[in-house]
């Protein structure tokens, strides 16, 4: 296997504030691989010293061997680039978009022709071709951007969170697209912040929080390191502080468990890791009834690609996402990606 | 909606170039440069034809500013703009640069939209052979909305009893349009890559605009002005676009050669302002390179 990209030790910041502090990951050639993190994590911020777009303080960008910062347009022709949010100009149709982006690219024009015509019908958007792209939905509107990133026939594609917004028909045709895409051998490389998403395309994986990778590899990899079973305690469905920590206490003298994790941003749920195989419910649940604690929700599960994030960070993604949402400057934001 | 997109059959489609290597090899840079300027010049065309207010407004403007300013001036004594001319042959060529000025230095608003709305990032990612083609794209759209805004100012001054120039005169008429419009179009670019946002660049359009317009000689001769505002008038490159022309206007037989700019401290023919145009152009495209180049933060 040899790599599609590397990039090693990425930092980046806006003014004072650190977007990238030290991004580092592999993609194998004809791979899909994610790039998870809550928003806000500079998955996007990544994708842009990726694409060119901006420019990393430090680090180094390779794309088939070719470095992104000292030789860009080499690097542009390999790539196809599907942003997140879609811009299309409303006034053209979805063929003359086609059309212009593959002049873009130098496409020999009958080449380009019949391209346009193979990726319209393959992308289903043959009955939208000849419309405005201002009366398309979010799903057709992406559905027209892939066929755009694909135009030149791209060594890597990079799409920026491709199902945001997306609902559950758009999601599927895009997820089996990207297979059919890898199966082809193109090598993909995706951000997400669904983890089911990376879960069901990626075959590797890094998880990106606060403008660091804080584990990498595939997903059972990583659940595998992680280790364990995983359970899920509500005492009640808010529990006062004082009970969780009683409750806490009296299951971390159990044998069989591991860890236990206190997540005040779910009601002061308990997260415990159990070893595998160890049947504990109903041990949980008589050592919680013998002190008097009644138990609200009980679950146990593998652990999924949220506990190796959880176990990295303390917080479930959910709850990062939360966070960020609050204390996130959105406006900030976009002015900065502007600049 | 079929659920599998990808008949077998169908994945030479989707694979890359290096394994399909269905993508001829590329021609050279300047086959590249052509090609991707007149598709960035008619997704322009495509825009003004199927918005075509830009078009309607861009000619009823300096119509309006013919009859007005025409008006205004109206009674002005006999002779005040130069032995038996009268104000509409005077002030047509200020007409025609200033409609061809205001239009090159709005060239910019498009392209900053394009960065807000994210499609421009569709033109920083793609392998362009360079920027310079998206200066050169709005420049053939401008120069083009522009001779069509003149000819209707040539006619409509022709009508208000200015004349009409002879062919070579028109000819020489595009040229100088042509210069002044690339320049301030690369200008305006220029602005457009390196300002935060519309907003700003609106004020800056709006801080330029009509001072540059009384800062010239298209509403009166030097002769006329304070003798600060003469130094101004004698360098904005609008007073070198519009000399050219008046003269053309007024006198049916010229030369090269023939002075056209007479500033109190040095005066100039044809070719010594095609000259400083063609710098000021070439000026302009140097200095705003890096601006092209730049990666947004």
């Amino acid at each position: 296997m040899t790599a599609a990209i590397v990039i090693e030790h990425l930092e980046k910041s806006y003014g004072s504030t650190l977007a990238l502090r030290d991004i580092s990951f592999t993609v194998q050639a004809g791979e899909i691989f994610g790039l998870l993190g809550p928003n806000g994590s500079g998955k996007t911020t990544t994708i842009r010293c990726l694409c060119t777009l901006a420019k990393a303080d430090k680090g180094r960008i390779e794309v088939g061997g070719i470095s992104a910062i000292a030789q860009p347009k080499a690097v542009r022709k390999k790539l196809g680039y599907v942003a997140q949010e879609v811009a299309l100009d409303k006034v053209l149709t979805g063929r003359e978009l086609l059309q212009l982006q593959s002049d873009l690219y130098h496409l020999p024009k009958s080449y380009a022709k019949t391209r346009i015509v193979q990726l319209l019908e393959l992308l289903d958007l043959t009955e939208y071709a000849d419309q405005k792209t201002g009366t398309y939905s979010g799903g057709i509107r992406k559905r027209l951007d892939l066929a755009a990133g694909l135009l030149h026939q791209p060594e890597v594609l990079v799409l920026d969170e491709p199902t945001v917004g997306l609902d559950i028909e758009s999601r599927v045709i895009v997820w089996d697209f990207l297979r059919n895409l890898r199966s082809a051998g193109t090598t993909i490389l995706i951000t997400s912040h669904y983890l089911e998403e990376i879960d069901a395309l990626a075959d590797n994986l890094a998880i990106i929080d606060r403008g660091k990778v804080i584990a990498q590899g595939s997903p059972s990899q990583l659940k595998d390191r992680v280790g364990g079973d995983r359970v899920t305690l509500r005492i009640r469905e808010f529990s006062p502080p004082e009970e969780t920590i009683t409750a806490a206490t009296l299951l971390r003298s159990l044998p069989f468990v591991e860890q236990i994790i206190v997540n005040p941003n779910q009601g002061n749920s308990l997260n415990l890791v159990v070893k595998a195989q160890s049947n504990p419910l109903s041990k949980i649940e008589q050592s919680l009834t013998e002190a008097g604690l009644p138990v609200f929700s009980l679950a146990q599960s593998r652990p999924s690609l949220d506990d190796v994030y959880l176990a990295a960070t303390g917080q479930t993604l959910i709850d990062a996402e939360l966070a960020a949402a609050g204390s996130r400057d959105l406006k900030f934001e976009k002015k900065q990606a502007m600049k | 909606m079929s659920q599998n997109l990808t008949p077998p059959s169908l994945e030479s489609i989707l694979a890359p170039a290096s394994s399909a290597s269905l993508i001829p090899e590329p021609a050279n840079a300047i086959a590249d440069f052509t090609q991707e300027t007149l598709a960035l010049a008619k997704r322009l065309f495509i825009q003004l034809q199927r918005r075509p207010s830009t078009l309607i407004a861009g000619i009823i403007q300096p119509f309006m500013w013919l009859v007005l300013f025409g008006a205004l001036f109206y009674n002005a004594p006999q002779g005040l703009f130069g032995n038996d001319l009268n104000y509409a042959q005077f002030l047509a060529p200020g007409i025609i640069v200033f409609t061809a000025f205001s239009g090159a230095l709005n060239a910019g608003l498009p392209i900053m939209f394009d960065r807000e709305f994210g499609f421009l990032n569709r033109l920083l990612v793609a392998p362009l052979s360079t920027r310079y083609s998206i200066v050169a794209a709005s420049t053939i759209y401008i120069v083009t909305l522009t001779l069509m805004q003149t000819a209707v100012i040539i006619l409509a001054s022709a009508l208000l009893g200015a004349g009409l120039p002879s062919v070579a005169g028109l000819l020489l008429i595009t040229l100088i349009v042509f210069l002044i419009v690339l320049g301030v179009t690369a200008l305006s670019l220029g602005l457009a890559f390196a300002l935060p946002g519309h907003i700003e660049l609106i004020a800056v359009i709006f801080v330029t605009n009509l001072p540059l317009l009384f800062a010239s000689t298209a509403l009166a001769p030097l002769s006329f002005m304070a003798k600060w505002l003469q130094v101004v008038a004698s360098l904005n490159p609008l007073t070198y676009a519009i000399d050219p022309i008046r003269y053309l206007y007024f006198n049916d037989v010229w030369s090269l050669g023939s002075v056209v700019l007479d500033a109190p401290w040095f005066s100039l023919n044809f070719v010594g302002i095609l000259l400083i145009l063609l710098g000021f152009d070439i000026l302009v495209l140097l200095s705003i390179q890096p601006l092209l180049r730049r990666r947004f933060a």
